[in-house]
């Protein structure tokens, strides 16, 4: 009879690792009780590409705040909730037909945490990282972000202590959705600036 | 230091692996890693710097190899070490076999931090050039803009240089500035309407 499906998945060499990191650091009480609980609860559920759409959607549906958040996007953003490590020097960047924004960290992972959540695998990873500060025009086609030939392009390269929020474009025919509707429309891509609604 | 982490602009990689969403964490040892780089850096107190160096310490097979997860598991592990919580040896007979850690500090110690800047000696409009240097150390300056000419858009404040807070306690002060530079000039190519933006230290630049 085969016991297959019974065996727990084998542990990887990078589970065993953790796992020791985990018991010497616990073993000199240096891991508070819950602390990985906690810290996937946050990550999860507190911080998120959500909050950013709720700062693109008020954004779009009051020029007032669309001002004050260009001006000053700490204070703004700060004004919906949303603030925190990794978000402490916020500079948002709006894109229109003639301009298309997108940003990248050469060096490491800089990324808004406290609008967008902590980055996704390929924000990391070598090529995106590599390519978008040398040919960002076939990098954003290539990804699926079709953009007006004669649209100037900007790349933020976050090497220092602010942290970029692509503002995209409100989409044509959204007129009379609400607020929250808008929200919904509004991807972490687009924030990021590989996409535009 | 000139080292694999300062990717800009290097070529060869391929396609970017793009999906439109994920969870935070895909498997439970991410969430635990991302835990216990907090839990160190935290008990060591760790700079920004100094924990960003410990990555880019990593064996650059390693680093290209390996999530980003796994990066913070190396730091966190090697920033363990280096500050006394527990040794190599510990860390590899609970692991059950080899745990590669960043390699060493290249860099001198740094005896004086240097004095603060206080005040922007850029604004808005004004012409830099980026000093061609290459510290064995930490640094935020890519190596991509390293001697070339760009224009201040942005003075962002006064904030501590990684630099000098990567290798020691001491704090030096500088503004920092965004600063844009056209693509077809750092990449002595033909792509038109391309720029690119790099927030740097006031140090790192000279008047052009």
């Amino acid at each position: 009879m085969s016991m297959e499906g019974h065996h727990p998945a084998p542990i990887s060499p990078v589970e065993q690792r953790v796992a020791a990191l985990e018991e010497l650091l616990t073993e000199r009480g240096l891991v508070p009780e819950g602390f990985v609980e906690e810290i996937t609860r946050r990550y999860e559920s507190e911080i998120g590409p959500m909050n950013g759409a709720k700062v693109v959607a008020r954004a779009w549906v009051d020029p007032e705040f669309k001002e004050r958040l260009l001006a000053d996007g700490t204070a703004s953003i700060a004004e919906l909730g949303f603030g925190g490590p990794e978000g402490d020097h916020m500079v948002v960047v709006e894109n229109t037909e003639a301009v298309h924004n997108v940003v990248v960290c050469t060096l490491c992972s800089c990324y808004p945490w406290p609008v967008l959540g902590l980055p996704p695998a390929w924000y990391k990873d070598p090529p995106y990282r590599a390519r978008m500060v040398r040919e960002p025009r076939a990098l954003l086609a290539e990804m699926g972000c079709r953009l007006p030939d004669d649209a100037d392009i900007r790349v933020w390269d976050s090497s220092a202590e602010v942290r970029y929020l692509v503002l995209p474009q409100r989409p044509r025919g959204t007129e009379g959705m609400t607020e929250t509707e808008l929200a919904g429309l509004v991807t972490r891509d687009s924030m990021i600036g590989v996409a535009r609604l | 230091m000139d080292g694999i982490h300062d990717l800009g602009g290097m070529q060869g990689f391929g396609r970017v692996d793009h999906s439109p969403a994920e969870p935070a964490f895909p498997h439970r040892w991410q969430a635990v890693a991302r835990a216990l780089l907090l839990v160190v850096a935290g008990a060591v107190e760790a700079s920004g710097g100094e924990f960003r160096h410990s990555i880019e310490r990593m064996e650059p097979g390693h680093y290209l190899t390996s999530s980003y997860y796994e990066h913070w598991l190396t730091a966190a592990a090697t920033l363990a070490v280096e500050h006394g919580l527990m040794t190599r040896t510990e860390l590899e007979a609970r692991a059950g076999g080899r745990f590669p850690l960043s390699g060493p500090v290249l860099a001198p110690p740094v005896g004086d931090a240097g004095p603060d800047v206080g005040e922007p000696r850029f604004g808005p409009g004004d012409r830099i050039r980026v000093r061609e240097r290459h510290p064995p150390g930490h640094t935020r300056c890519p190596g991509y803009v390293r001697g070339k000419a760009g224009v201040v858009v942005r003075v962002d404040g006064i904030h501590s240089v990684p630099d000098v807070e990567a290798h020691t306690a001491a704090r030096r002060r500088e503004p920092t500035y965004s600063v844009r530079f056209d693509a077809a000039d750092l990449w002595q190519d033909s792509q038109r309407g391309v720029s690119v933006h790099v927030d740097l230290w006031d140090s790192y630049l000279e008047r052009s």
